[in-house]
């Protein structure tokens, strides 16, 4: 099967992905947008070593993997002390951080 | 031939999934969207000569994070509305052209490109000793540095993640010493009320308890038991005070309070 299948799925989970950050208020459900994005370009780290018949792109998806791992815990304490400190976890209300 | 079939199942399903992102109005919905979408990722990836992936994705995407995803959604409150008030005019069309403008950007550049199916190199040739062993031997062999760079990434997260959730005692702990205590000193019964039932001849949670001289205690009966008149009638005891029941509107409990 042409891989380019892969390709174009892993193109359109991205920007469902994309869109969520982009579009939904709650900061949980912009974070799974963000996992998404991960996991469609891990669907194409895969694709390409078997393209290339390399195994160092599936190693690059273990580290995206870990690295996802890493960045889920930090965002979700975060978002544990957002909705401690102001009781909602909407992304528009907190404004410390603007510039 | 089988490839295809699974293609064209999963691919389908997944998109369709990954959809509940846009449209689902509760977080768990969402949650399981996401889920659906990475079984259906580990099972592509296992399909392309990447079993390990393909298992790790299943323990560490859907059996971990993901069910972290849902425990924070637990502690934060699952009937978070959410706010369809816009903040920035416009935002909901400018983020729609965008990522519009950016799939259609991808999938035009990306489909230009060809990959010939007679080319496409797999990776039986790197996969002889087993899948697992390939990629240790890459991992360990060639990137150590960044293998322990990523562990020490996974502990910094941790530590992270516990020091943005503690939250310090500000007061001391409440044992059951310091609570007695505490309601000796505001002149309330050092004791636990009498039980229903105690030395009277029914041992039923309606039935007053007696005192020694075999009198009904008011305290022993619950106050809602009371208050419905559903407590049994013991001579002597007084009647209980007339409560004004409080107005139930049918659309108090809808939503659930938070």
């Amino acid at each position: 099967m042409n891989p380019m299948n892969y390709v174009i799925l892993a193109t359109v989970l991205f920007s469902v992905g994309a869109t969520a950050v982009l579009l939904r208020r709650n900061a949980i459900i912009a974070f799974m947008g963000i996992e998404l994005m991960l996991n469609a370009s891990n669907l194409l780290l895969v694709t390409f070593a078997r393209v290339n018949g390399a195994i160092a792109g599936q190693v690059d998806a273990f580290a995206v993997l870990v690295v996802a791992a890493a960045e889920v815990v930090v965002g979700l304490a975060i978002i544990i002390a957002l909705s401690r400190s102001r009781q909602n976890i909407s992304l528009d209300e907190p404004s410390e951080m603007k510039g | 031939m089988r490839e295809e079939v699974m293609f064209w199942t999963l691919g389908p399903v997944m998109v369709l999934a990954s959809l509940t992102l846009l449209f689902a109005r509760k977080a768990v919905h969402v949650a399981m969207g996401v889920v659906v979408v990475m079984i259906g990722l580990a099972v592509i990836y296992v399909a392309q000569d990447a079993p390990f992936l393909g298992v790790v994705q299943i323990v560490v995407y859907t059996g971990a994070v993901m069910m972290l995803f849902l425990f924070v959604l637990m502690l934060v409150g699952v009937d978070q509305r959410e706010s369809l008030r816009e903040t920035i005019r416009g935002q909901r069309v400018i983020s729609i052209l965008a990522a519009g403008g950016l799939a259609a950007l991808l999938i035009g550049f990306l489909g230009k490109v060809v990959i010939d199916p007679a080319h496409v190199g797999g990776l039986t040739q790197a996969n002889a000793a087993g899948n697992p062993q390939a990629i240790a031997g890459v991992m360990f062999g060639s990137f150590v540095l960044v293998m322990e760079a990523l562990g020490v990434l996974l502990t910094i997260a941790a530590v992270g993640a516990i020091v943005l959730t503690f939250v310090p005692r500000m007061s001391p702990t409440l044992n059951q010493r310091t609570r007695s205590d505490a309601r000796i000193q505001g002149g309330l019964d050092p004791v636990n009320k009498p039980m229903p039932g105690v030395y009277a001849r029914h041992n039923a949670l309606d039935t007053p308890a007696l005192d020694p001289l075999g009198n009904p205690l008011e305290a022993s009966i619950s106050r809602v038991l009371r208050a419905r008149k559903q407590e049994l009638e013991v001579p002597g005891l007084p009647q209980a005070p007339e409560i004004e029941p409080p107005a139930f509107d049918g659309n108090e409990r809808e939503g659930g309070t938070p």
